[in-house]
Order: C-alpha cells, then sequence, then structure tokens
C-alpha cells in the first residue's frame, strides 16, 4: 500500500518536530527516514502510524485518509526501538496477540505464528520469554508479532539501534531479504546512512523537521540538493566554498593555479583503502581517500606539505530562496 | 580470593571487612529480634500458656465471632474500592499531564501524614447524623453512616488509600508505555490494552500494596475507633475488641484475640509470597540479555524518541 503524508505539522510545546512535511512511498518499497538526532522522523513514523496525532496536514494509506483514524484501527506493523516486547508473555503469545485481538480461530492462529515464527528463524523459542531473548531475537520476535496482522505497512523505529554492530549488519541483511519475500511497504528510521545506504530503495533525508532531499541513495550521494544532505549522507570536506568527496581529493607535490596547500598529520591505512588526514591553510580539516598504490607513488608522509586538487566539488549557494547546485568537473 | 598468609595489610583488610559484615547483620537482626520477633513470638505464647482450650473459648465466643466477621468485612469492602481506585489515580498520575496533578499525588499521601483519630473525627463531622454536613440529609434518607460499619468502612478505605497507589507508580514509570502502543498498533483498543498489557505488567506493584493495604485495614484502630462508637457485638472490629478484652482484664482473651488478628495478617502475607514465588519460577530462566530498554527511564513524548550517540 502506498503512503501519503501531506503538509504534516506537529509541535511539542515551542519545539517544532515537523514543519510542514510532505511525503510520499511507493506501493512496497523500501524507504529509509534518515536524520539526526531530533530531525523529526520518528514523529513523522509516529504521525503515520496513528501513535501521534498532527496539528495540520493529512496522512493517506493507499489513498484512504487516515488522519483520523485511531492507531488500533490502523492496520499499520510497528516495530520498536527498544522491542516493546511483551515481557509477561511467551513469543508464541506475543506473535499471536493481533490475532487473538482479531479473535481469528485458534487452528489458523497456530499456524500463523509458527509460519511466521520460521520466517524470522525464531521456531525453537515459542515457549521462551522476551527476557530469555537476545537483543537481536527480541526484535525478530517484534517483527513476527507486527507482521502476523498482515499489515497494510510496517514501520521501524531506529530497529537496530540498541543492539551491537555485528548483529546490526546481520539484521539489516536480514531485513532486505525479509522485504523480498514479503513486500509490505516499509517505512525504517534511522540516523545511520550506512545502514540507510544499505537497506534502502528511497531514502528521505530529515533536518530540523523538514524534508531536505528524497531519492534513490546513489542520486542522493551523487547529486545532493542541499549542503546538509551532503555532508550527512557520505562525507564531504570543505575546501573554500567547495564541498568536496574524500575520494575526488587529488593530491600531489608540485602546486598548480587553482591547487591548495595542505599539510598531512596522519596516514591511516585500511587495508586496500587509504585514509590520508591533512590539515589546510586556513586550518580546516581535510581528508582524502586514496588507494594503497596512490599513496606509494606519491611517497606520502606524516608532516609532508602537499598540494590539493579536487577532481569533482559542488557548491551551494544559498543566496536565493531554493539553494543552487553546481557541478564542477574540474581537471 | 586468595590471600597470602604473610600479606597482613590485606589480611586485615579481609578481616576488617567480616567484622563489619557480620557486625551489620548483627545489627540488623538483633534490632529485629527485640523489636518485632520476640514481642510477637511471646503473644503467640501467652495465648497458649492456659492450653489451646481456653484460647479456643476466648475467640469464639458470639462478642469475638462477630468481631472477626466485621473485620473480615471491611477488608473485603474496602480493599476492592481502594485498589481500583489506587490502580486509576497511579495511571493518572504517571500517564497524564494536568494542572493539579503535583496536588493529587501530594493528596494522595494525606492518610500517612494525618493521624488515624484526626481521619475519625472528620468523618463525623462530614457524616454526624446530628450536626455533619452530609450527615443530616442522609439520615434524613434513612442512612446512618456514623456508629454503623458504613462509616468503619469509610474509615478504613481513608487510611488504606495510598498503598496501591505508592506501589504501582514506580511500576508504572519504570515499564514506560512502549507495550501499550505496541498493543495499540496490534489493534487492542485502551480496554483490552489495559486488561491485557498494563495490569499483568503491574501485578506485583498491586499484589504488593494490595498486602499493605489489606494489613492496614485488618489493624486498624483509632480511626475505626472513632466512627465506630464501638458498640460490642455490632460494631466492634478484631482490634477495638482486643483492646476491651485488655481494658476488662481479659488478658489471656486479648491473648487469644491478637493471635487471631495475626494469623489473619501472616495468612495474607504468605498467600503473597506463594503466588510471587510460583510466578517467579514460571518467568525465571538463564537471562541470555538484558534488555536495554529496562533501565532508560520513560521519556516524556516530547523527546521525539531519537537515540543520541
Amino acid at each position: 500500500m502506498s503512503i501519503k503524508v501531506e503538509n504534516a505539522r506537529k509541535q511539542f510545546g515551542d519545539f517544532v518536530a515537523l514543519d510542514d512535511v510532505s511525503l510520499e512511498v511507493r506501493d512496497g518499497s523500501l524507504t529509509a527516514l534518515l536524520g539526526p538526532s531530533g530531525s523529526g522522523k520518528s514523529t513523522l513514523l509516529r504521525v503515520i502510524a496513528g501513535l501521534e496525532a498532527p496539528d495540520a496536514g493529512r496522512v493517506l494509506i493507499s489513498g484512504e485518509d487516515m488522519t483520523q483514524v485511531p492507531v488500533q484501527n490502523r492496520n499499520v506493523g510497528f516495530c520498536f526501538q527498544h522491542y516493546a516486547a511483551f515481557k509477561h508473555m511467551t513469543v508464541r503469545d506475543n506473535v499471536a496477540f493481533g490475532l487473538q485481538i482479531r479473535k481469528r480461530p485458534k487452528e489458523e492462529i497456530a499456524e500463523r505464528v509458527h509460519e511466521l515464527l520460521e520466517l524470522v528463524q525464531l521456531e525453537g523459542w515459542v515457549d521462551r520469554y522476551p527476557s530469555q531473548l537476545s537483543g537481536g531475537q527480541r526484535q525478530r520476535m517484534a517483527l513476527a508479532r507486527a507482521l502476523a496482522v498482515e499489515p497494510k505497512v510496517l514501520l521501524l523505529d531506529e530497529p537496530f539501534g540498541a543492539l551491537d554492530a555485528r548483529v546490526r549488519m546481520e539484521l539489516r541483511q536480514w531485513l532486505r531479504r525479509l522485504h523480498d519475500e514479503v513486500h509490505v511497504t516499509t517505512i525504517f528510521v534511522t540516523h545511520d546512512q550506512e545502514e540507510a545506504m544499505d537497506v534502502a530503495e528511497q531514502i528521505v533525508v530529515m533536518n530540523e523537521g523538514a524534508v531536505e532531499q528524497a531519492g534513490r541513495p546513489t542520486d542522493l550521494y551523487d547529486h545532493p540538493a542541499t549542503e546538509f544532505v551532503m555532508s550527512f549522507v557520505g562525507t564531504a570536506n570543505r575546501i573554500g566554498s567547495l564541498l568536496v568527496r574524500p575520494h575526488d581529493v587529488q593530491l600531489a607535490h608540485v602546486p598548480s593555479s587553482t591547487s591548495e596547500e595542505a599539510m598531512i598529520d596522519r596516514i591511516v591505512r585500511l587495508g586496500f583503502e587509504v585514509r590520508v588526514e591533512m590539515t589546510l591553510g586556513d586550518g580546516n580539516p581535510l581528508i582524502a581517500q586514496l588507494t594503497r598504490s596512490q599513496v606509494d607513488e606519491l611517497e606520502l608522509a606524516d608532516g609532508q606539505i602537499v598540494y590539493v586538487l579536487p577532481s569533482r566539488a559542488r557548491v551551494f549557494d544559498e543566496n536565493g530562496s531554493e539553494p543552487r547546485t553546481e557541478e564542477l568537473a574540474l581537471a | 580470593m586468595a590471600v597470602s598468609a604473610t600479606d597482613s595489610g590485606a589480611r586485615n583488610i579481609v578481616d576488617g571487612g567480616r567484622a563489619a559484615r557480620y557486625g551489620l547483620r548483627t545489627v540488623a537482626l538483633g534490632y529485629l529480634g527485640l523489636l518485632l520477633v520476640i514481642p510477637v513470638a511471646l503473644i503467640f505464647y501467652k495465648a497458649f500458656e492456659d492450653g489451646f482450650a481456653v484460647a479456643w473459648e476466648a475467640v469464639t465466643t458470639p462478642e469475638a465471632q462477630h468481631a472477626i466477621y466485621l473485620t473480615v468485612l471491611m477488608v473485603v469492602i474496602s480493599i476492592p474500592i481502594t485498589t481500583v481506585f489506587g490502580i486509576a489515580a497511579a495511571l493518572v498520575i504517571v500517564r497524564q499531564r494536568f494542572r493539579g496533578r503535583a496536588l493529587l499525588n501530594a493528596a494522595i499521601d494525606m492518610p500517612f501524614a494525618i493521624s488515624p483519630v484526626v481521619i475519625g473525627l472528620s468523618l463525623v463531622l462530614l457524616y454526624g447524623s446530628r450536626d455533619g454536613w452530609f450527615g443530616q440529609d442522609l439520615a434524613a434518607a434513612g442512612i446512618e453512616v456514623i456508629f454503623t460499619p458504613v462509616g468503619m468502612a469509610l474509615a478504613t478505605m481513608f487510611v488504606a488509600l495510598p498503598f496501591v497507589v505508592r506501589e504501582v507508580i514506580p511500576v508504572l514509570q519504570e515499564i514506560g508505555d512502549d507495550q501499550e502502543q505496541a498493543a495499540s498498533t496490534l489493534g487492542a483498543g485502551p480496554w483490552q490494552t489495559f486488561w491485557r498489557i498494563t495490569l499483568p505488567s503491574i501485578r506485583w506493584g498491586v499484589t504488593y500494596g494490595v498486602v499493605l493495604a489489606t494489613a492496614r485495614a485488618l489493624g486498624e484502630f483509632g480511626a475505626v475507633a472513632v466512627v465506630s462508637g464501638r458498640i460490642s457485638g455490632s460494631t466492634e472490629t478484631m482490634p477495638l475488641y482486643l483492646r476491651r478484652l485488655f481494658d476488662t482484664f481479659n488478658v489471656s482473651g486479648a491473648y487469644a484475640a491478637a493471635v487471631v488478628l495475626a494469623l489473619l495478617a501472616l495468612t495474607v502475607l504468605f498467600a503473597m509470597n506463594f503466588i510471587q514465588r510460583r510466578d517467579r519460577a514460571i518467568l525465571a530462566g538463564p537471562s541470555v540479555a538484558t534488555e536495554p530498554g529496562a533501565v532508560v527511564p520513560h521519556l516524556d513524548v516530547t523527546d521525539d524518541k531519537e537515540n543520541p550517540r
């Protein structure tokens, strides 16, 4: 089912959590709401779910206006960062909850629970309590519980935020595969750009209660609409008025008419890739991403003075009402 | 911990630690023994000093039986009402933000702060049939409150009021409202969410509050003494009956009645312990991971539920 948010506003006291936000999500897609803390991404998700009522604006799910529909009648699946497992119930009862509320026949519930626990690989854990599961298992249980009622849309609020890095990686890939199998329209909230790039088909970047840009991961990376998007999705260096990706920084030992002087602080060898950390003449830091052979060829060393030339850079001109973007192709 | 014999400095610390530990234990147990265990044990001893038959006779007189009946009746009336009110008040205090919330929170503790005798007197002022504020109208309608079990139940409810609220509030704060929100996204209405999620989650707070309130209701003397008029065989609960026996030098009868009262309270305590233990045994098991969310204090909605890192 498609999701559409029109001009949503939400204020908590003086804090504007959502400032006229509009959003469109295609049926069956997997979308990430990406942004820093306090950008309004969780609030937007909760407004879509009906856990929060917007002060203004509308929420439509598959074309139907849901703004006034209470959360329990919206039929959305929702996963919380801290799982919100029903602690006094077994895994089976947790997953069966939504079906029991809907008064489905016992056999159907048992069958569906079995099916879902298989899907989330928790078949052997039916009679355990949440306190006996690891964080990753609890979140998978919460996903099965949300999917049990065949929701129109699946909403995940920082689903992997409380997990350690390795489990997080696994669950990410697992969510990707799950979405390929189940095909339910999914939106997940994250502050981790790598996670968003890895999992989502579409990324919506939010900042200070507004949508900065929405698009495919590669579009956001290659054609960021604002300075914020450029520095939040991937890393960016500032060289004067230019913003440059670390892999678009070229180093040389001789100056040219347009190059900038920089001193190498540290060379970090991360296998094939080498990160060169430098300080520019104006005191700003600069990071370049080179290959091992490039570094060896240039015979770079700590403390050296090098000349920096961006091969690609962007300028964001915010004089007009809309930020203007220019792409420079430098030799 | 391995401590070598020559390492006297370390051994002194260990010995000092041991001495402190045993010292602390002695103080705690000794205090409890002197103040609690010995007096109560003495009551049991005194009650059965002249034999079981004498004690049995003392608590099976019609007056005694009526007192037991009335005491149990007070508990049966006041505790369910207090419990329902207590859960509702705790939910309001924890989950809602409104003007006067702090006042409500403070008012709940009033029965702790005010002497039970004052509580009794205030009820007489309100409900006294001759010059009470409501009492005259109620009396005209044929409802007598003061000097009847109705007034006694009111007094009992008053003194038992804070226990459930005070036990439930911290539990509600700890569990937060994530589980309730999850239930609502799964299609549960507010009432279903309360019965299936909230109540089971706070059941230990409720149980403990009920036990404390029951103990208080069983033993209440001051407030009930004022409103009851202490009419023997009619408005006399166990504590009042006991006091009368003691005042009329029926010491062995008083001890026997005290034993009955103590047994009633102990039964409630043991019942709770038993249920709790059985429940814990079901829920127990090696915890694979601790819930990271469990220790996170409940956030207000204004926090946007983001995880800063």
